[in-house]
């Protein structure tokens, strides 16, 4: 494993180096999968957030059933206006829950988080950059890894909640098809504001860098502070609420049956995907940029 | 091993160039201009606090300078998309995540710089660690994490070398053992740069040595140049009458100071002479002894002015 030398005692030393293989992008992404695969804190988070997502969207169709059957005998109900109330189930509300998909958010704004603050609290970051010194190609390659892995999760929750709650509801024929538009979008949102979290996490961590106080940060933003925008009294506090990714997700499950309402002044889809996607490009930007200038 | 490429060579020089790094007001490097060449071991010397650190951080673009320049290679580290053919550097060895294992970390560490798996194997059979490849790094000593860094360093087989503190933690076996790899590193042409705040721990180690204090450079040169610095030679003397034995020194001119375990350390007159006194005022001694100007005081001596924490040595 010697370098060769060709030395003699005037000249500088030179030393023969191994030949520089070209520097590839996929490596620096092999990098990362292989330091998340191999924190057991990582996969454990992410099953565990899963897991109780998925239970809580079966289970909560399971105890709708039992109502079910009475409410769709009986779907006339005087109100106390004297109007009369048309029983709809919403056949979204339960197999994609707004509860369970806040836990996969939490989850995977923990790794996200976790992704940097993992590296910058422990000092591994100066190991890591010290083999791959271009900080941009880390940043990157960790975008990539952290946005495979939990959309890839997202969208196992997605399905299996969805596909689930829906065969459940099958016999009782209020169930959605996946080939349903507003299913089709639900699915897609429940399964993408999992990787947009991360991103949001992870620009957390970098900014942050400490483990406690990051976590802390980025579920204020992602639960707390929407909670301050709350009501419909007045337009721009509900605008403002709709810049949140938590606010988004909910415009895009949202399922348009009849007699349903959206609320005063509803986002509309554009909107809530240019959430989303600028969520996702404002945490890289800037993730990329306080990486690129802050000693490390 | 891997391909060689018979035509690129490189000359593994490291260029200071009025390298400084400022913290706000404190100035942790200071104007600081070296050269740190091939083939030998260089120590990096300086009392704690003095910027040694920062200075090998900033070589590796992990922190950047206030002003000057650093070069490796003729190129700016940071400057390089991979690393670990080109420097291979151990700074803290608890700068890693200890939730992985040895083998996890070192096969993370490869593969982004193309580096054939079958050297983790490879380095931690070097550094005696194969039995605790799969163990969690946080349950390791930290002579075992200095040797996992160690490792770390070595994967891509670089021509340049950078250790901050490495024989921190180490047993004496552990000493000798990287005394031995840096020398033998050196020997097949590498540009080894070793930092200590102990100058005991350079005296067999290093070749050259590069002084610093308060961000200064203070010295650089070989280590047999540095140690005719420390002129001064002071006489070991251990006597029941320790107080009545200084006041009669101090009044001939000598400087008096304690020397631990109850002795005095007299410079400024020579044996005979302290022999001569104490017997005219019958004073007993129980020890006289001639210290000659050791590395150690050479380095104290030059850096008294500089030591930012003077009580104990510890980091
Ligand atoms: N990140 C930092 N922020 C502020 N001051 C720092 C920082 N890092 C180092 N220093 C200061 O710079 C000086 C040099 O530190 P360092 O390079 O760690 O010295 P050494 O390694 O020689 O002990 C010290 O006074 C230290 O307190
Ligand atoms: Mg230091």
């Amino acid at each position: 494993m010697s370098s060769m030398i060709t030395t003699d005692s005037q000249s500088p030393v030179h030393t023969r180096v191994p030949t520089e293989h070209k520097p590839r992008f996929q490596d620096l992404c092999r990098m990362e999968l292989i330091k998340v695969a191999s924190l057991r804190s990582t996969w454990l988070v992410l099953i565990v957030a899963a897991l109780a997502t998925v239970f809580i969207n079966l289970n909560g169709v399971h105890s709708d059933l039992q109502y079910l059957d009475r409410d769709l005998a009986h779907p006339f109900k005087a109100r106390p206006d004297g109007q009369e109330m048309h029983f709809v189930y919403d056949p979204l509300f339960r197999s994609l829950s707004r509860i369970s998909v806040q836990l996969m958010m939490l989850g995977s704004a923990a790794i996200g988080a976790l992704t940097m603050f993992g590296e910058f609290s422990t000092g591994q970051i100066r190991t890591t950059f010290a083999a791959v010194p271009r900080r941009d190609g880390v940043v990157a390659a960790k975008v990539v890894v952290l946005c495979a892995i939990t959309t890839v999760l997202g969208l196992i929750v997605s399905l299996i909640s969805f596909l689930g709650g829906q065969a459940m509801l099958a016999s009782r024929h209020v169930g959605l098809p996946i080939t349903d538009h507003d299913a089709q979008i639900a699915i897609a949102a429940y399964t993408l504001v999992v990787p947009v979290c991360a991103l949001v996490g992870m620009l957390f961590g970098a900014v942050i860098r400490n483990a406690t106080a990051s976590i802390v940060s980025v579920v204020a933003f992602l639960f707390l502070v929407p909670a301050f925008f709350g009501g419909d009294k007045y337009h721009w506090v509900v605008r403002l609420r709709h810049l949140f990714p938590g606010d988004a997700e909910e415009t895009l499950t949202f399922w348009h049956g009849p007699d349903r309402d959206p609320g005063k002044w509803p986002a509309g889809h554009t909107h809530a995907w240019l959430v989303y996607a600028g969520w996702a490009v404002l945490s890289i930007a800037a993730a990329l940029f306080v990486v690129k200038k802050r000693d490390a | 091993m891997w391909d060689y490429a018979p035509d690129r060579h490189c000359d593994p020089v490291i260029e200071l160039t009025e390298l400084t790094k400022r913290y706000g007001e404190k100035t942790a490097v200071d104007h600081l201009t070296v050269t740190v060449r091939a083939g030998t071991v260089t120590g990096f010397l300086g009392p704690n606090g003095s910027g040694k650190s920062t200075t090998l951080r900033m070589i590796l673009g992990l922190n950047a300078p206030t002003s000057g320049t650093v070069t490796i290679d003729g190129k700016r580290f940071a400057d390089r998309p991979r690393g670990l053919r080109h420097v291979g550097a151990l700074l803290d060895a608890q700068d890693i995540h200890g939730g992985r294992s040895a083998v996890a970390h070192l096969k993370s560490l490869a593969v982004s710089n193309r580096i054939p798996p079958r050297r983790v194997g490879e380095v931690l059979e070097e550094v005696g660690l194969a039995e605790a490849g799969r163990k969690r790094i946080g349950g390791f000593s930290l002579g075992m994490k200095q040797r996992l860094g160690i490792a770390a360093a070595l994967l891509g087989d670089p021509p340049v070398l950078l250790f901050d503190e490495p024989l921190n933690g180490l047993d004496p076996e552990g000493v000798r053992w990287v005394r031995e790899t840096f020398q033998r590193l050196a020997k097949e042409g590498r540009t080894v740069f070793v930092s200590s705040h102990l100058m005991s721990e350079m005296e067999n180690t290093a070749e050259r040595l590069v002084v610093i204090g308060r961000g200064r450079l203070i010295a650089d040169e070989s280590l047999r140049e540095f140690a005719r610095r420390g002129s001064r030679t002071t006489v070991l003397v251990h006597t029941p009458e320790a107080d009545a034995l200084s006041v009669l020194l101090a009044a001939e001119g000598a400087e008096v100071e304690p020397a631990g375990d109850g002795g005095l350390s007299v410079a400024g007159l020579p044996a005979a002479r302290i022999g001569e006194l104490a017997w005219r005022d019958n004073i007993m001694l129980a020890e006289l002894a001639t210290q000659n100007a050791s590395l150690e005081k050479a380095f104290m001596e030059l850096t008294a002015d500089a030591v930012e924490y003077a009580a104990g040595e510890a980091r």
